[in-house]
């Protein structure tokens, strides 16, 4: 009747390790507390049941006990909170040279673009071995980018990128989940990510043939007259975008901002929220223009252009290094 | 203690001074509007508990094969929305507290009657505005309301679901108000602040959340029905709005809304731990002082919610360290309960065993909050079952526990009757049990990675065993919840009458008739004792028979 029933989700990624490690430590500890609190509970309950001729003696309290069980508990929440936070440190800062993977969310599906220019649905594949950063956006309304085997999740919005990335460590299929509820088929908004062992890896790779994303993105800024202003030197309408991105970006308000991919994103949709220092607010807005994926390629496109300055940008799973962790 | 006596020669209380459905309808008696509430929080429990039972038998198996998609999707919505806003919020303060508060400090009514029968009203519009939304056709929303999902997708009745919300949260907001008023202007001489029985305090701290939170809740939910119809821009990102600013309005309350939720409880849990240990409480200052700590530290931890929703890295940990400051109050009232019991004389009466539950649950909750508190666990742990096992361990384990040991112990004061103590003590254990057996698979279900609110789970068969399990529990559990439901009604006429103080309790509800006439004290009482002054009681709890 039951499949095997396993009690763990596997182990394939850098991350699962560490966080298994911190949920073990979890469940010791607060096994032995509560384990504590029940035994004492039974104890006193029998111990001091009622018994003719014996009455309960009046205790007031203890200042001494309380700050006790006040102080070691905050002393052991600490490390939950210190070990916690670390291993959090290292799932939100994606390493810097991580390969790029660019998904969009929809009412029920996701959809994922290589740099290389493949396209999958439901279905992603990854080398083991290196670095994949996702670089995330909804098409309609909040979802989630949950697996389990990799132990990690990120919400995924509307109108801006949300960022996540692993580095798997053993070949195998396993669960994507959708982990926000999206509506009716948030159940069926579910997929696998197929980890391959790197000879796998190129030969499914091989097979695609399309051309890069950022080259589809070259096209499209071609295609929409970005290039008239946006000039590789400095006499255009726009900005130069050559070497811009992760970049400080003074801008007419005097703020500073990071030139990252929300910036480029947001530039592209709402070309007047952010206006850079020394040009006026010409640009006419692409919002509801261009679809998320063609956005993807722009964006990487202009990341691209920082790539040749020798600036980190959108890598492809080839371009990243491959490098073993932890 | 001499009272009126009507023309049968009963002794006249505030169930037969008047009858006749206008007399309870146009009541101001607090005790009266109590009842009311009973009756309209029960309703809504055993509609909840029905959804939530719907959703157990689909999960029985992987297909998604007893319910559509979208059914199912407004099971698991109405369940929440039912429980949270029209059973766990206003349970033990509309009904135990509403009841008992204004007898424990020693006065005839609440401060504003009208406004008390007010609240109740508003319940009832809040709570036929819910049914009216269920008859038609429900709502998918989640009970978190999500945008833009909520604002822009769905084309069930979320307006309707929202004013249920909005108005219901008015009659919250005006009995936190009116208790806040009553404990500081309505106490009986010579009872301070310091003589005040914990679930006063208790009841004290929530009213002050109810008061500050609700009104933030209210207006998140307002703004997602006007977007929904006149299309803002607030929260839809295609309109420039932000969907986490939704998110922060929403958990500003509802993470607070957790403690409204639980602090009556633990109010209970003191009463019931001391009146069968024949204890004063341990550290009575530290368990007010917590109650307030919790309710105050409690408006600070919001954000632990969205741990993956899209925050800033620093913004998640700071919440997540403000997280467990709040866990802090919660492990020292667990100690002094504990230690409570120590040297004292136990005697294992159904309130009681309730209490025990209440400990051991509660515990259980807790510490797996500090999971949740922890961000490199919560990351993958958030939005699986993991997070629903550990909510229904505070809220079902905890909240429910405390609400049906208080109801047990003071149902012989409200009804005048005692309850079947065999059967009481059975309906205990089946909770117990089933409760665990329903929740405590869904922690592993949850770390092996089942996300919550999925209908369907035919990709991962792996799942289902520990489902089978969950559905077995709630089984029994849905058992435990009907048994005091019919021995209470059964006690109303068969049940014996019950005395003054049938526990030997301390507290000035126990030195009132059971049940109390109309305006409970025949003269104003002078308060000389500390709280739970067992050691000048010198009586034992009866042995039930």
């Amino acid at each position: 009747m039951f499949q095997s029933m396993p009690l763990w989700p596997p182990r394939a990624s850098t991350l699962a390790n560490n966080v298994d490690a911190l949920y073990i430590f979890l469940i010791v500890v607060s096994a032995l507390m509560s384990f504590a609190i029940f035994i004492m509970v039974i104890f006193f309950a029998v111990r001091y049941r009622r018994q003719p001729g014996r009455r309960a003696e009046q205790i007031d309290g203890s200042h001494a006990l309380e700050i006790t069980w006040s102080i070691i508990p905050f002393c052991v929440f600490m490390v939950f909170f210190g070990w916690g936070a670390r291993i959090y440190f290292q799932e939100r800062k994606p390493p810097q040279d991580s390969a790029e993977i660019y998904t969009v969310a929809k009412q029920w599906m996701w959809k994922f673009e290589h740099m290389e220019g493949q396209r999958e649905i439901n279905e992603l594949h990854v080398p083991v071995g290196r670095d994949v950063k996702m670089i995330m956006t909804s098409q309609d309304v909040i979802h989630s980018f949950f697996v389990p085997a990799f132990r990690i999740k990120q919400d995924v919005l509307p109108g801006r990128y949300t960022v996540a990335w692993f580095h798997p460590t053993k070949a195998g299929t396993y669960h994507l989940f959708c982990a926000e509820y999206c509506g009716t088929s948030h159940s069926g908004m579910v997929g696998s990510v197929v980890v391959m062992e790197p000879k796998d890896y190129e030969a499914w790779m091989g097979g695609g043939g399309t051309q890069p994303l950022a080259v589809t993105g070259q096209q499209l800024f071609a295609q929409l007259g970005c290039a008239t202003c946006h000039r590789q030197d400095t006499q255009g309408r726009g900005p130069n975008l050559v070497g811009i991105y992760n970049k400080p970006v003074l801008l007419e308000d005097g703020r500073t901002v990071v030139a990252d991919d929300n910036y480029i994103r947001e530039s592209i949709l709402q070309p007047a929220a952010k206006v850079v220092n020394g040009f006026k607010p010409l640009m006419p807005t692409f919002q509801g223009q261009i679809s998320d994926e063609q956005l993807n390629a722009l964006v990487a496109y202009v990341k691209s252009l920082s790539q040749a300055s020798g600036q980190t940008g959108g890598k492809s799973m080839a371009a990243a290094t491959a490098q073993p962790q932890m | 203690m001499p009272t009126a006596v009507l023309e049968t020669g009963e002794r006249e209380t505030y169930l037969n001074r008047e009858y006749g459905i206008k007399s309870w309808l146009l009541t101001v008696d607090h005790k009266r509007i109590a009842l009311l509430y009973l009756m309209g929080i029960t309703f809504f429990f055993f509609i909840g508990g029905f959804f939530a039972l719907l959703i157990r038998l689909e999960l029985l198996t992987p297909a998604g094969d007893l319910v559509q998609a979208d059914t199912y999707n407004k099971l698991f919505t109405m369940h929440g929305q039912i429980m949270v806003f029209f059973f766990l919020i206003p349970a033990v303060p509309a009904v135990l507290g509403n009841f008992l508060i204004p007898i424990m400090i020693g006065a005839k009514d609440l401060a504003f009657p009208r406004i008390n029968l007010l609240s109740w009203y508003l319940y009832i519009i809040g709570g036929l505005l819910m049914v009216y939304t269920i008859l038609n056709g429900g709502v998918d929303t989640g009970w978190t309301f999500y945008t833009p999902l909520s604002t822009e997708f769905l084309k069930t009745n979320v307006v309707t679901a929202a004013l249920a919300v909005f108005v219901s949260g008015f009659s919250s907001i005006l009995t936190g108000l009116n208790f806040i008023v009553t404990i500081h202007r309505m106490r009986a001489p010579g009872m301070t602040w310091n003589r005040l029985p914990l679930f006063v305090w208790a009841h004290y701290a929530t009213s002050i959340i109810q008061v500050l939170g609700t009104p933030v809740v209210a207006i998140a939910i307002v703004l997602v029905a006007l977007e929904r119809v006149l299309h803002l821009g607030i929260f839809n990102p295609a309109l420039g709005g932000d969907p986490l600013l939704f998110q922060h309005l929403f958990w500003f309350y509802s993470h607070p809304a957790v403690y409204i939720m639980i602090l009556p409880g633990m109010g209970i849990i003191s009463e019931i731990v001391c009146c069968f240990s024949r204890k004063r409480i341990f550290g009575y200052k530290a368990m007010a002082l917590a109650l307030l700590g919790i309710a105050v530290v409690g408006f600070l931890v919001w954000a632990h919610h969205m741990f993956v929703a899209g925050i800033s890295l620093y913004a998640a940990m700071i919440f997540s360290l403000l997280s467990y400051f709040v866990a802090v109050p919660s492990a020292i009232k667990v100690f002094n309960w504990t230690s409570t019991m120590y040297k004292g004389s136990i005697t294992y009466q159904t309130p009681m065993l309730y209490a025990f539950g209440f400990i051991g649950l509660f515990t259980m909750g807790g510490l797996t909050g500090l999971f949740l508190a922890c961000l490199g666990i919560d990351v993958h742990v958030t939005d699986t079952y993991f997070v629903v096992a550990h909510f229904h361990y505070i809220m079902v384990g905890g909240m429910v526990m405390a609400y049906l040991g208080g109801m047990h112990f003071w149902w012989p004061k409200i009804s005048g009757k005692m309850y079947p103590e065999g059967w009481g003590r059975l309906a205990a254990l089946l909770v117990f049990v089933g409760f665990n057996l329903t929740f405590f698979p869904q922690f592993i279900l949850g770390y092996m990675g089942m996300p919550r609110r999925y209908w369907d789970y035919s990709h991962s068969p792996e799942f289902q065993i520990l489902n089978v399990l969950s559905t077995a529990g709630a089984t029994i559990l849905a058992v435990g919840y009907l048994l005091p439901m019919v021995y209470f009604l059964w006690s109303m006429r068969y049940g014996k009458p019950a005395p003054d103080n049938p526990w030997n309790a301390a507290g000035l509800e126990w030195m009132i008739p059971s049940p109390p006439p109309t305006f409970n004290f025949e003269h104003e009482p002078v308060v000389t004792w500390e709280a739970y002054n067992y050691d000048e009681i010198k009586e034992e709890v009866p042995v039930a028979h």
